[in-house]
C-alpha cells in the first residue's frame, strides 16, 4: 500500500490527490491462470510506455556514455570504421580544455542570472495579479501565457530582429532616450557579437518567456494561503513587508523551491534561442555548453561525435542531480506514492 | 479614514498601471512579429522603425505562402508535416499514456513506485544532451532496416510521443485516481468486458483530463525546433514550420518581412488554439514540470 506522508507544507500547486484505490474490487474467482492474468495487467498497461521510454530516453543516455569513451566520427557512424576505446582522453581533454571550462562558466553564469531574474519579475507580477479585480486578473494571466505559449524559435527570432543593429528598434529607442540614463551613441551598436551584450538578449528572450509560468504558478500559491493568517498578522501590527517575509514566503517555500528547481533545469538546456540569436557556429566567444557539445557533434569537421557525447554526459550528469533534489521535493510532499 | 482611503486609491491605480505594463511587456514581441508581417519593405529596412505601420501590405504573406522563397517547397507542405507530427505524437502518446496511468492508479505491482521515480526522473533529462546519440542510434536503425529514418518524420514523431509520454501518465494517473472503483465495479458486475469497461466508463470520465494532459504535448510539438531541424534538415520536403523558418535566412540578405509573416503563421494558430483551451490549461498548469 502506498503512504503519501501529506505533510502541512504540501506546495498548493499541487495535483488533486488521487485517492487510496490500491487494485480494484476481489479477484473473481476462476483459477490460477485469472489470478496469474491480473498480475500481469499492469505490466501489459505500461509496455508500450516503457518500451519507447527505454528506446527512446534510457538506452541513448547508455549509448552516449558509450560513445564518450570511443573514437566516434562518421566513418563509425556509417559502420566504415570499427570505434575504438580511448581511455577516457574525451574527459581529460575536456579536463584541461580552456575553451571548456569558460564555456562551463558560461553557461552556470548566464543560468543563474535567467533563474534570479524569472524568479524575481515572476513573484513580483504575482503579488500583482493577486491584488487585481478578478476580472483583470484572468485577462493579465491569459496575456502572459501567451507569451508562453509563443514558439520558442519565433521568440528568438522577434528578438533577434528588435536588436538588428541597422535597422532594429532597439537602438533608435535607446537613441532617441536621454544619455544620462543609457548612455550615447547606440546606434549601429552590434548586439550579437560580444558576450555581455549577447547574453543580454539571450537573457531577455528566455526571461520573456519563463516569467509568465512563475507568476501564474505563484499566484495560485498566494491565492492558496489562507486569510486567517494575514488576518492574525493585520491583527499584530504587522507591516506589509513583514508580512510577505513572515507569512507569505514561508508559507511558499517549497513552491519556491520547486520552480527554482525546474527554471534551473530549463534554463541550462538553453539551445533553440542562441542558435537563432547566433545564427550558426562561428562565434565561439558566445557558446553555451549545449551548444558546444552540438557543434562539436554536427558543425565540425570531422563531426567529433565522441567528444560531444563527453560534454553531453556532463550535461546530463549536472541535470540529473537537480533533478534528484527535484524528486526529493516531490517525495517529501507526498507526490510519488 | 481619508488617509487610508486615498491610501487604498493609489495603491489601485498603482496596481492596475503595473497591470498595463506588463501586459505590453508580455504582448510586444508579438505585436511585434505582426507588425512587421505586415509592413512593406520601404518601413521595415529603416533607420527610423514607426510603432505602427503607416501602411499596410500582405506582399510578405503572399511571398511565404506562394513558397518562393525556399526552393522546391511550398508553405503548405510544411505546414502539414507540422500537423502530422503534432497530431501523430499527442494521439500515440496520449493513449499509450492512458493505459499506463490505469495501470500506475489502478493497480498494485512491485514496481510501481519504481516506474514513477523512473518518470520524474526521465522527464528532465535533457534532449538537447541526446541528440547526438538519437541521431547516430536513428542513423544506424535506418541503415540495419534499409530505410531512411532521418529526413522522415516517423522519426520525428517518435521522438515527439516519448518526450511527451512522462508529464501525460503523470496528469493521467491523477484524473484516473478521481474516478470511483465503485463505478467500474457495478459494470463488472453487469458484466461488461474490461474493455467495455475502460472505453465506455474510463475514457468518458477521463477525457476532460486527456485533452488538458494533451494540451503540453500538443504545444510542444507544434513549438519543437532541435530535433525536427537535426533530423530534417537535408530533406526540405519534409520540414516542419519551425524548421522552415530557420531557412528563411539569407546568406546576404535577410527578408524580415517575409520571416515574421512566416513567423505570424506559426505563432497565432497556437496562441488562438492556447486562448480556446487556456480554462482546461489552468488545471493542468499547476502540476509543476510542463515545458518540455
Amino acid at each position: 500500500m502506498r503512504k503519501g506522508r501529506v505533510t502541512g507544507d504540501r506546495a498548493p500547486a499541487a495535483d488533486p490527490r488521487d485517492r487510496a484505490s490500491g487494485g480494484r474490487a476481489k479477484p473473481a474467482p476462476g483459477g490460477r491462470g485469472l489470478a496469474r492474468r491480473r498480475r500481469l495487467t499492469p505490466y501489459a498497461l505500461l509496455a508500450p510506455s516503457f518500451t519507447l521510454l527505454v528506446v527512446v530516453l534510457v538506452w541513448p543516455i547508455v549509448h552516449m556514455v558509450w560513445m564518450s569513451l570511443h573514437r566516434y566520427s562518421l566513418p563509425e557512424v556509417t559502420g566504415a570504421r570499427e570505434p575504438e576505446w580511448n581511455n577516457f582522453q574525451h574527459y581529460l581533454f575536456i579536463l584541461t580544455d580552456e575553451r571548456f571550462w569558460t564555456i562551463f562558466r558560461n553557461t552556470v553564469l548566464v543560468c543563474l542570472l535567467m533563474v534570479f531574474i524569472t524568479m524575481v519579475l515572476g513573484t513580483l507580477v504575482g503579488l500583482l495579479m493577486n491584488r487585481l479585480p478578478n476580472w483583470l486578473q484572468a485577462t493579465v494571466g491569459t496575456t502572459l501565457m501567451l507569451a508562453w505559449a509563443t514558439p520558442i524559435i519565433s521568440a528568438a527570432i522577434v528578438h533577434r530582429w528588435m536588436f538588428d543593429s541597422r535597422y532594429g528598434l532597439v537602438n533608435p529607442v535607446l537613441d532617441a532616450l536621454p544619455n544620462w540614463l543609457v548612455g550615447s551613441n547606440w546606434s549601429d551598436f552590434n548586439w550579437l557579437n560580444d558576450p555581455v551584450p549577447f547574453f543580454s538578449v539571450l537573457i531577455l528572450t528566455v526571461v520573456w518567456q519563463a516569467f509568465p509560468f512563475v507568476a501564474v504558478t505563484v499566484l495560485a500559491g498566494l491565492k492558496s494561503v489562507p486569510n486567517e493568517l494575514y488576518e492574525a498578522a493585520r491583527v499584530d501590527g504587522a507591516s506589509r513587508w513583514q508580512t510577505f517575509w513572515r507569512v507569505t514566503v514561508p508559507i511558499l517555500r517549497p513552491l519556491f523551491a520547486l520552480l527554482i528547481v525546474l527554471q534551473v533545469i530549463w534554463d541550462f538546456r538553453i539551445f533553440t534561442q542562441l542558435f537563432i540569436l547566433a545564427g550558426g557556429f562561428s562565434n565561439r566567444e558566445i557558446f553555451l555548453l549545449p551548444y558546444y557539445a552540438y557543434q562539436l557533434g554536427f558543425a565540425s569537421t570531422p563531426q567529433n561525435y565522441g567528444m560531444g557525447s563527453a560534454i553531453s554526459v556532463v550535461m546530463t550528469v549536472l541535470v540529473l542531480g537537480i533533478t534528484a533534489y527535484y524528486i526529493r521535493i516531490m517525495v517529501r510532499q507526498g507526490e510519488v506514492r | 479614514m481619508n488617509v487610508y482611503r486615498l491610501r487604498h486609491i493609489l495603491g489601485q491605480v498603482g496596481a492596475y498601471t503595473g497591470a498595463v505594463a506588463v501586459m505590453i511587456f508580455a504582448l510586444f514581441p508579438v505585436y511585434w512579429i505582426l507588425s512587421t508581417a505586415l509592413k512593406p519593405n520601404s518601413e521595415i529596412f529603416t533607420r527610423e522603425p514607426s510603432l505602427i505601420p503607416r501602411e499596410l501590405t500582405l506582399e510578405h504573406f503572399q511571398r511565404v505562402l506562394s513558397g518562393v522563397l525556399i526552393p522546391e517547397t511550398t508553405f503548405w507542405s510544411f505546414l502539414g508535416n507540422s500537423l502530422i507530427v503534432t497530431l501523430g505524437s499527442v494521439a500515440v502518446a496520449a493513449l499509450f499514456a492512458m493505459l499506463a496511468a490505469m495501470a500506475v492508479a489502478r493497480f498494485k505491482f512491485k514496481l510501481r513506485t519504481a516506474f514513477i521515480l523512473l518518470l520524474l526522473l526521465i522527464q528532465m533529462v535533457p534532449v538537447e544532451a541526446l541528440i547526438i546519440t538519437l541521431f547516430v542510434n536513428f542513423h544506424s536503425v535506418g541503415q540495419a532496416l534499409d530505410i531512411s529514418l532521418l529526413g522522415n518524420l516517423s522519426s520525428v514523431i517518435i521522438v515527439y510521443t516519448t518526450v511527451a509520454l512522462p508529464i501525460t501518465i503523470l496528469m493521467m494517473r491523477s484524473f484516473v485516481a478521481a474516478v470511483p472503483p465503485e463505478l467500474e465495479e457495478a459494470a463488472a458486475i453487469d458484466g461488461a468486458s474490461r474493455w467495455t469497461i475502460f472505453w465506455r466508463v474510463m475514457m468518458p470520465l477521463v477525457a476532460p483530463g486527456l485533452v488538458a494532459a494533451s494540451i503540453f504535448a500538443f504545444i510542444t510539438a507544434w513549438n519543437e525546433f532541435l530535433v525536427a531541424y537535426t533530423f530534417l534538415q537535408n530533406s526540405s520536403g519534409s520540414y516542419t514550420l519551425p524548421v522552415s523558418l530557420r531557412f528563411y535566412f539569407g546568406r546576404v540578405t535577410t527578408e524580415w518581412g517575409a520571416i515574421m509573416a512566416a513567423s505570424t503563421l506559426l505563432t497565432v494558430p497556437v496562441m488562438l488554439f492556447f486562448l480556446f483551451v487556456q480554462r482546461r490549461l489552468v488545471a493542468g498548469l499547476t502540476l509543476g514540470a510542463v515545458k518540455g
